[in-house]
Order: structure tokens, then sequence, then C-alpha cells
């Protein structure tokens, strides 16, 4: 890559018929940032998301991921990609160490590899008396936390977390947040798009989209001066209702 | 990163991906008991309820000769625990009536001049009528009977250098073909192998779909054809058991005859699993939930290859509409074929057109899946 530059978007649009899901947005996400992707539900952040891993066309616009064009190498991106979605997305059915093998050779790691990494990861969590239990037993932090370990399990250059912490405690919410700067710090970029506005002062820098369009983007720090507010939240609700 | 080479790498997935689905049907009581405890239940069912042992049957005997050889044949039938000799009666015209008043189920007519003909020309023939209203007990009535004939026969012929030869002629009246007999293990068959191969499948993909681990797959570097496939292999593979299980089962409880190649009757089978397979995924791409793609099994494949396929109900008798209709069920194709393997023993020759219609069937599924799964990753 010739600068830091992780993610580039340039007027990515994605058409449904007439409606514009996502309206010419443009940004860029440097390496090791924290991201926080914004809006109200229906704002077409998840369309854009979508886009950008490569599940889904964009009608126009340009976009990188990685160093990879989004249209024509959409399989190198996902190389080099990690995901969580906003759905808890391991195998209850299997056991922790079985979901982290399975993960792990999808992603096409060689079997040792698999397993000192399965080695670190469960013990960072604290899984170690569970690592054979299924993991459909585990309380629903315990999961979020495994889900995104283990989407970090190749190493990927970027992880996109489409709200991560939907339905868990603060104490955990808390946990899963320090576990994403720790992975910054490693120099992963995160991507991440939240409901809860107090998590949105924790990233680098945020967007919000309003109806397909990314309305405002800078640090937390500095749209709260733009917008003459204490807090996010009011940053989100003054745009929200415009 | 580090990368395996590609081709290893291929196939570690693969295998990763098939392990994991085992996982996935192993845990699962449910699907294990509509894997493996149905087609058993079902097969065990029709097979008792098929050959049902017989008991004490009422027979009427008329005989034409009244020597010494009939009226020792008439001793040893009456003297088995099967059949009990209700009336002796004295003319032709009499088998007729008492079928009709329904007190016997078989009648033996020994011919005229029996011990005679036996001696001169070492034959002799009786005739076993039987009330085929209910074909599955004239068959085994007619079986009971001629194996206590053959007994005799051998009896006569310990000593006695030439062979005596007891000829009985069979007439099963009222249902002369025996349409319903034999018929069930190909028709369960088939909705075995149906249920397991397109229902399991597009509850299985709709599943990964309802739980998002779809979604994570398709973000993966694995590419969604292979997601399928990884998907529908395992399935493959019980279809298969399940087919040789059926088939086996049916050979030992229900006596069911294997006429044809066993070769030709598996790669049929395989056959019809991957048509069945092919609509597994067309359900799953057009249904967003496992209840869904259950419904529209159970709707839209069950029901047809019970009632169209011919299964049950002879298509011969059904309404033209109907008819037409049956064509496009993949079962019918394929009851046509495992009868003729099974039943009349026939090879490729007289089977490559159905097998061709249903060859045809399964491109246009999997091709028309292909496209429609293509759609929904827009």
């Amino acid at each position: 890559m010739s600068n830091n530059k992780v993610i580039q978007v340039e007027g990515l649009t994605k058409m449904f018929g007439d409606f514009a899901a996502v309206n010419a947005i443009t940004f860029e996400v440097e390496k090791g940032e924290i991201f926080g992707f914004l809006g109200a539900n229906g704002a077409g952040k998840t369309t854009a998301m979508k886009m950008l891993i490569g599940i889904s066309n964009p009608t126009s616009g340009k976009a990188t991921v990685a160093g990879f064009d989004v249209y024509t190498h959409p399989e190198e991106i996902k190389k080099n990609i990690g995901y969580m979605s906003q759905k808890f997305a391991l195998y209850d059915d299997l056991t922790v160490k079985e979901n982290i093998a399975f993960f792990g050779g999808i992603y096409g790691l060689s079997r040792k590899r698999i397993k000192e990494k399965s080695a670190v990861l469960i013990e960072e969590l604290g899984l170690e008396k569970v690592a054979n239990k299924l993991v459909g037993a585990l309380p629903l932090g315990w999961k979020q936390k495994l889900s995104f370990s283990v989407s970090l399990l190749h190493d990927p250059k970027i992880v996109f977390l489409d709200e991560p912490t939907g339905g868990v405690d603060p104490i955990t919410r808390r946990q899963f947040w320090e576990m994403i700067y720790k992975a910054a710090n490693q120099g992963t970029t995160v991507f991440v798009t939240t409901h809860y506005m107090d998590e949105a002062e924790y990233c680098d820098r945020v967007s919000i989209m309003v109806h397909g369009k990314i309305e405002a983007l800078d640090t937390p720090k500095m749209l709260k001066k733009q917008f003459k507010v204490e807090n996010m939240n009011d940053v989100f609700l003054k745009l929200a209702r415009g | 990163m580090r990368f395996l080479p590609l081709q290893a790498l291929k196939m570690k997935r693969f295998i990763g991906f098939i392990k994991k689905e085992f996982y996935h049907i192993f845990r699962d009581r449910r699907s294990l008991f509509i894997l493996f405890g149905m087609p058993i239940a079902q097969i065990l069912l029709f097979g008792f309820a098929i050959t049902n042992e017989i008991n004490n049957v009422d027979i009427a005997i008329l005989d034409h000769s009244k020597d010494a050889t009939t009226k020792e044949i008439i001793n040893k039938i009456a003297a088995s625990e099967y059949f009990s000799i209700k009336q002796i009666i004295e003319k032709e015209s009499d088998i007729e009536s008492i079928f009709k008043k329904g007190k016997v189920k078989a009648v033996l007519n020994f011919e005229k001049d029996f011990s005679k003909n036996l001696i001169k020309d070492s034959k002799a023939t009786v005739q076993i009528i039987t009330d085929a209203t209910d074909p599955n007990t004239a068959n085994t009535i007619s079986n009971f009977i001629n194996a206590i004939l053959q007994k005799y026969q051998k009896e006569l012929n310990k000593d006695i250098t030439f062979v005596y030869q007891i000829v009985p002629e069979t007439r099963m009246v009222y249902n002369p073909e025996l349409k319903s007999v034999y018929m069930f293990v190909p028709g369960v068959m088939t909705i075995i192998l149906m249920l397991v191969s397109a229902m399991m499948t597009s509850i299985s993909i709709t599943r990964e779909k309802e739980l998002g681990t779809m979604e994570i797959l398709l973000v993966s570097p694995i590419k969604p054809f292979q997601v399928i496939v990884g998907k529908v292999f395992p399935y493959i593979f019980l279809s298969i058991i399940n087919a040789i299980v059926i088939v086996v089962l049916s050979i030992f409880i229900f006596n069911m005859p294997v006429q044809g190649s066993l070769l030709l009757l598996g790669l049929e089978s395989v056959l019809f699993i991957i048509t069945s397979l092919a609509l597994g995924i067309l359900i799953s791409t057009i249904s967003a939930t496992q209840q869904t793609a259950m419904m529209i099994s159970l709707m839209g494949l069950m029901l047809p290859v019970i009632l169209l396929s011919g299964f049950i109900f002879p298509i011969s008798s059904m309404p033209i509409p109907l008819q037409v209709i049956s064509n496009i069920i993949p079962a019918k194709w394929f009851i046509i074929i495992i009868k003729g393997i099974m039943l009349k023993g026939v090879g490729i020759q007289f089977i490559w057109k159905e097998t061709l219609i249903l060859l045809g069937m399964t491109v246009f599924f999997i091709g028309l899946s292909v496209k429609k799964y293509k759609i929904r990753l827009e």
C-alpha cells in the first residue's frame, strides 16, 4: 500500500430500485484506527458495510479495502479482513475448540498454527474450563468475546464489527472494548458499527449516516465542538432529527 | 499470514467443513432420528403390515378325483396350522358363490384323475384360486400352499427314480396383477431419500442463514459454491447409507426380490439423491427460515411424492390432468426405475429414458439454484 489508508471509499452508492440505501458516501480509514460507523436503523450502515466486505455489489462509486478493489478483488479482501456480525455467529453445537479449529481452517491456518492460536486465545479469555464444552452453553458475553477473538484468528488487517455489543451487560461491553483497543494497538484496523453513543466516544473517529448519506465525520471531540453539545448522544440526536 | 499450498488448503478446508457438518448432524437428536430412525421404522412398519403371518385361513376344496393322492394332500393341508378346510364343494360354479359370500380365502381345485395323471404322465395339476381383494394375503396364501405341495412332492420322489410333478396353477381373482404388492419398498425408498436429501439439506442450509453463520462463511475466503458442496456432501453419504439399509431390510424382512443389478440400483439411487439435493438447495435459496424450508419440503415435495408418484395410487387410474402433472415429479421416474431394477430385473437399456429425464431435471434444478443463489447474494 502506498499510504496508510486501509479503507478508501469514494462516492460509493447502492441502489435498490429507485431507493438509494447508500448515497454516494466518501471516507477514508487509517491503519490501526478505531473507526465508528454510526447511524439510525435503516440509515444504510449495514448495506455500506456489506459492500466493503464483499458480499454485496456496489451500484456505483469506488472502494478499496486493504488495498484491494471491491469490484475486482473481493476474494483478496476476504482473506485480509475479519468479520463479526450483529447476530452471534459461532456454532452453538460445536465446542469452543471445535469452533476455533473450524474457523481457523476456513481461513487456511495450518493445524499447528490453529493449536497455538487456540491455546493463547483460550487462556486470554479464561475459557480453559469450558474449552471442550458446547458454545451453546456459554453466557452471551463470553460468546461475544469468543466470537470477536475468532474473527481475529487469521490476523486480519481490518476487522469489521457489526453492532458487536448488542444485548450484553455493561461490564462485558467494557471488557469487549478493552479487547478492541488491544487489537487496535497491535495494528489491526477496527471498523465498528454501534447503537450505543457512549461507545462512539471510545472511537478514534466516527461517521454518522442519515438516510444513506454521511452527514458528519470527525473525532468525537471535534464533533461535539462542531454541534456545540456535551456528548455524542446529542450530536446524534441533532443530526438524526435534522 | 501463513497459508498452506493451495491444493492442500482447499482439501483441508473441505474436510474441516465436512467434519463440522457431521458434528451438527450427530449432535442433533432430531435430525439423527429423521436420518436413521425413520427409514428403519417405515420399512419395518410396512414390512410387517404386509408380510402378515397367516393363521388358520379358511379354504375350500373342489376335488374332481377323490383318490388317494388328493386325499393325502388335503390331509396335509388340513393338518397344517395355516389352513383349515371350511367346506368341500362339488362343482365349479360353487367357487364363485363361496368367494362372494366371503366364507373362504382360497379354493383348491384338483383336476380329474389326479393320481392317474401323476403316475401316467408323472404330472398332475391343482389349481389354487385365491381371493385377491387383499392382494398381500392372497399372495401369502398361495405361497404357503405351494410350499406344502412341494414338500409333498419331495416326499413322493424320495425313493423313486423318476419324478412326479404336481403343477400348481395359481389364479388370483379380483386383482390379478397384484398391483400394490412390493410397491411399497420402492415408494418408501423414494420418500426417505427425498426427505433426507431435500428436507435435511434445505433445513441445514437455512439454519446457517438463520443463525447468521452463513454471512460469516460468505465473508470468509471460502467460496459460496464450496459452502454448498460442503453442506450437501455429508447428506449424499448418509443418503447412500440409508438406501443400503432400506434395501437390506427389505430383502431380509420382506423378502423383496432384487432381480436386477445392485450396481445399477446404486448408481440410479445416487442420481436421485443428487436430484433431491438440488431440490433441497433450491428450497433453501427461496426460504429464509428453517420452518419455511421444512414447510416447503413437506408440502411441495412430500405430498406430491406420496400422492402423484404412483407410490400409493396407480398413475394409470388418475384423471388425465393429474397424469400430466405427475410427469414433472422426479419421484415418479425414480419409482419406475427402481421398480424396473428390483422387480423386473431390467438393465439400463430399458430405463435409459427415465434416467435421462431424471438427469435433465437434476441439471435444471442445479442451474436454477445457482442462479437464485447469485441473486440472493446481491
